[in-house]
């Protein structure tokens, strides 16, 4: 009787795997995001900017004629579970594939969209995935590789620190940003005095401010998610620590400014992606995001939203649903708001997938993150 | 076993060879994974139903077996050696950590492997010289054995049932022989056992060294069907969702594993379409179940259907009313 | 030196909010032998609560109340009743299961009910710094001091002086003997479900403004729970005091010197030393097994 049992899930299963055809006038463009797990910050925002778009493109008629249909896929932030999504995706034959976010899935489902020939636009900073050779891996934000020498340049030549503690969070996010940014020092013989890890999730940190006040370092860099940030600016305030606290978005976006109150006054560093941008089109964005779901998004939403408008401008491009030829005019093309007033900022892209955008300096003054300075881009 | 249940694995058996035909990548795939965790969770049904000890630790041993054969594939060594490496690692350790851990109670053994498979994740994530650290090993090549490449999604299924296959007649044999029937006498009743000259703690000891290595084999397997892994898919979740499935399937069951890892795989599926509620349906339904049948589900179909299916006796931990001993 | 009194104290302030989570843990298992794998789940979840009921519109000090009165039917009586009770006579393993399903139930429901993303949390006490010692101090985290302390010292006096107090640790030594003696065992087990309610929305109501409201706080706070209450000695009240302020300190002393990557470690080597050589933990009565 339990073989049978055996039998019939075994059977139910076969009918629950196979998938329902497509509709003619749709095109499918799934999403495989970190919506459960520890990703699920990264992955529910990237999904909510991500629909947002679709909403919008929808209303307007869909991409050359078709509208989108999404579907939504969670890799419960496990590289096993993600490639067994994106198998699922490849299956029914998408025409662009849009994330994940976390670069350890993001490595593991390059594996098969390399194989399938689909483009993937991902959500991972991590320099090693756009060092790996696949033919059509995109993304909208920057790899570590270009904003960590933005951020070496800027202590060495607007602070002029000559010792450097580091701060980061033990994940990939964290480990890939530090390891850049400790390269980035060391060829600008800038020493690090301290390196102090920390975990993912961590309430506590008054044992890394006393670390890191010993070492006594000119500037202190921060790379951790965003909830970490805000308890270690309190603590660090808490403990009087008085040298520089330089950072990524992570360390000056909106949601940190709110969690750390008066804590975040002073901070500095480099934004690629922000809802604070001094630019209309970005600030009318976050005010619509806002409206839709009621938080505020951070980076990981405009990576999605602009991902979205990416595909729509180059599938327009080529003219049809064709993804090889969709990797062919994606590298190298150039998208500027007046083309495409969605895709928030300028932006092109190089013959590995990698954006090049402006970026901006910004300080955190009286509970608001200023922009100091805009640091354009680096193929111009 | 009798003829109704010789006649019922006779049909799984066919199924499971015939189903990946009617299935695409993905399905092949999941079932797939389904092969790797039953035998996973045929090694920690050994530890906790037979042999009645709660182990957390059993993911922490998936882990080790996944790196050994990964570490030891890029590094050039031939499949088969890499894989008999990380069932005899496996073996060692959970030798090693049991020979201490199994002198105490229960519920202290179920804290004891709790904070192992932390310290394993530890230092899988720390050690970036050795496993690469929080980045993972990518690229994991699917083995060429004797000429026969696994590479495409259906002949790495029947590799995984097959070893499958091998692992569960081997596990079936091991009980039958002499020292597997005094091990299930040692469980039903320890006292008599202790009596007749029975070292309790040297079986107990083997099945958990036995179990673990069965989850290092486990690992062996999941290295080239994910070909990538990295620290955190070996975290206490993993342990968790083992023990789920050992618990839903039926402890203590010899088919109980095969159970409930095809619930693990499959649950996710069938409760997809709630757009991200799953999980929490899930754990649910798993709450319902133990409310209502704690013997598992093959408990549940034992008492409904009274066929004599081959088990073992219920564990001293679960106390199920009105069965038959 | 200034930073071993700044890490002692720093240490103390956490250690005592582990104590505070680890108590009812230790209760729990005294009295019905109920390992609570979700502890740290029902730490997290009383601030959605009172979050959830100040975005109807209620003041902070009425929302933390309706909070505690809400823990306490939730996580008190009706975990009890609906999960505990029909599991019991199965022995302890089914409930160790139910309790993990249930901890990833709490997160995932907090989760998708609330917000996915951390909340800030009003706190107790305006958080200003005091210096002491050299060391400065948060006064939220000396509140959090105060209010453990005061928590494990009624705590005592009920367990110690009162009635009913002993009626539960009679139940929680010898149900058997208690019933015989006519001491209504049902009902203290019932408080002692309760009290642990109670005790977690305390907890939750102290550590929140820190940790901020986040649907993965069970997780660490979990896993302290049960280091510090198997450390000090699980059959003990001041077992699991003593191992939650050890587990503070100690865990800012191995980040700082020894290695900050392997900061969760030293904690697990120390459970795993305990639990070998001296299972009923440091403060804990040896336990005699029977047969």
């Amino acid at each position: 009787m339990a073989r049978l049992g055996l039998l019939a899930s075994v059977i139910a299963a076969g009918f629950s795997l196979i998938s329902p055809a497509l509709a003619q006038s749709t095109v499918t463009i799934p999403a495989i995001l970190e919506l459960s797990g520890a990703g699920a910050v990264s992955g529910t925002n990237f999904r909510d900017g991500m629909l947002m778009a679709i909403e919008e493109i929808n209303a307007k008629g869909g991409i050359l004629g078709r509208k989108i249909n999404n579907q939504l896929l969670d890799t419960q932030s496990d590289a096993g579970i993600s490639r067994a999504q994106v198998q699922k995706v490849l299956d029914n034959d998408p025409h662009v594939i849009l994330g994940p976010v976390f670069s350890g899935s993001v490595l593991v489902s390059m594996l098969l969209t390399q194989q399938a020939q689909i483009p993937q636009i991902v959500g991972g900073e991590a320099a090693a995935i756009t060092q790996k050779g696949h033919p059509s891996i995109f993304r909208t934000s920057f790899g570590q590789q270009f904003s960590m020498p933005k951020i070496a340049n800027y202590i060495r030549d607007g602070i002029k620190a000559k010792t450097v503690a580091v701060l980061w969070v033990n994940n990939d996010f964290g480990k890939g940003g530090r390891d850049n940014f400790n390269k980035e020092m060391a060829a600008r013989n800038i020493k690090v005095v301290a390196d102090v890890s920390t975990e993912s999730g961590q309430a506590d940190f008054s044992a890394d401010v006393v670390k890191i006040k010993s070492a006594n370092a000119d500037a202190i860099f921060v790379y951790t998610n965003e909830e970490e940030s805000a308890r270690f600016l309190r603590e660090a305030k808490k403990q009087g620590i008085r040298a520089p606290l330089i950072g990524e978005t992570t360390l000056l976006g909106q949601k940190v400014i709110e969690l750390a109150g008066e804590a975040a006054n002073g901070v500095r560093g480099h934004v690629g992606l922000t809802v604070d941008a001094p630019i209309p089109a970005v600030k009318e964005f976050a005010d619509r995001f806002k409206r839709r779901f009621n938080y505020v998004c951070d980076h990981n939403g405009i990576k999605g939203y602009t991902a979205v408008y990416f595909i729509k401008h180059v599938t327009e491009k080529v003219g049809k649903f064709d993804s090889k030829a969709f990797a062919a005019a994606a590298h190298g093309i150039t998208i500027s708001p007046q083309q495409e007033p969605n895709i928030l900022m300028e932006a092109s892209w190089d013959k590995n997938g990698d954006i090049d955008r402006d970026s901006f300096l910004g300080e955190v003054v009286n509970g608001q993150q200023k922009i100091v300075e805009i640091l354009p881009k680096l193929g111009k | 076993m009798n003829r109704f249940g010789a006649i019922a694995l006779g049909a799984a058996a066919i199924v499971a060879i015939v189903a990946p035909f009617f299935l695409r990548r993905y399905g092949i795939y999941l079932i797939s994974m389904w092969a790797v965790l039953t035998i996973a969770a045929i090694g920690l049904n050994l530890t906790l139903g037979y042999a009645g000890q709660v182990s957390l630790a059993q993911g922490a041993f998936v882990g080790i077996g996944a790196y050994t054969v990964a570490l030891l594939t890029q590094a050039g060594w031939p499949y088969p050696v890499a894989f008999v490496c990380a069932g005899a690692l496996c073996f060692a350790i959970g030798w090693l950590l049991g020979y201490p851990a199994l002198r105490v109670q229960h519920h202290y053994l179920a804290f004891v492997t709790l904070a192992f498979t932390t310290l394993v994740f530890l230092v899988l994530r720390n050690e970036e010289w050795l496993t690469n650290g929080i980045y993972g090993i990518n690229g994991i090549d699917r083995p060429v054995l004797f000429g026969w490449s696994t590479g495409s999604a259906l002949d790495f299924y029947f590799f995984c049932l097959g070893m499958l296959a091998f692992l569960s007649a081997t596990t079936w044999w091991m009980l039958r022989s002499p020292w597997g029937r005094a091990f299930l006498a040692l469980r039903e009743n320890p006292i008599r056992a202790l009596s007749l000259g029975l070292d309790t703690r040297r079986y107990t000891l083997m099945a958990f060294a036995i179990g673990s290595s069965l989850g290092g084999m486990a690992g062996a397997l999941y290295a080239p069907l994910v070909q990538f892994i990295e620290p955190n898919s070996f975290a206490l979740g993993l342990s968790f969702n083992l023990l789920l499935m050992v618990i839903v399937g039926g402890s203590g069951f010899f088919f109980g594993p095969f159970v409930g890892a095809l619930v693990a795989v499959l649950l996710p599926e069938w409760t997809r379409f709630t757009e991200g509620y799953y999980l929490l349906i899930y754990a649910a339904l798993v709450m319902v179940m133990m409310a209502f049948c704690p013997s598992g589900l093959l408990g549940l179909v034992g008492r409904v259907s009274k066929a004599m299916t081959r088990r073992a006796p219920s564990p001293p931990l679960l106390r199920v009313e009105g069965t038959d001993p | 030196m200034e930073s071993f009194i700044q890490l002692l104290v720093s240490g103390l302030a956490t250690g005592a909010i582990y104590a505070l989570i680890a108590v009812g843990f230790s209760l729990l298992w005294q009295t019905s032998h109920t390992i609570n794998f979700a502890q740290g789940e029902f730490v997290m979840l009383p601030a959605f609560f009172i979050l959830a009921v100040m975005n109807a519109g209620a003041p902070f000090w009425l929302a933390a109340l309706i909070g505690i009165v809400l823990s306490v039917i939730v996580l008190g009586l009706l975990f009890k009743v609906v999960i505990v009770d029909p599991m019991l006579k199965y022995g302890v393993l089914p409930l160790v299961i139910s309790t993990i399903a249930l901890s990833l139930f709490l997160k995932e429901a907090a989760k998708d009910f609330y917000s996915s993303q951390a909340q800030p949390f009003p706190t107790l006490v305006p958080a200003t710094d005091l210096a002491v010692f050299g060391a400065v101090v948060s006064t939220q985290s000396l509140a959090v001091l105060a209010v453990a302390i005061t928590t494990v010292v009624a705590l005592h006096l009920l367990l110690h002086k009162t009635r009913l107090g002993r009626s539960m640790q009679a139940t929680a030594q010898n149900p058997t003997l208690a019933k015989i003696l006519g001491i209504q065992v049902e009902r203290m087990v019932l408080y002692t479900f309760l009290l642990n309610a109670v005790l977690v929305a305390i907890a939750s109501i102290l550590i929140t403004p820190i940790y901020l409201a986040k649907f993965t706080n069970g997780e660490v706070l979990g896993m302290a729970a049960f280091l510090a209450a198997i450390i000090g000695g699980f059959n003990q009240v001041r077992g699991a005091i003593l191992g939650g302020l050890i587990l503070g300190v100690l865990d800012n002393l191995s980040a700082v010197y020894l290695s900050s990557q392997y900061r969760g470690a030293f904690p697990l080597l120390i459970l795993i030393a305990v639990i070998l050589l001296r299972p009923h933990g440091l403060l804990g009565r040896a336990e005699e097994r029977t047969v």
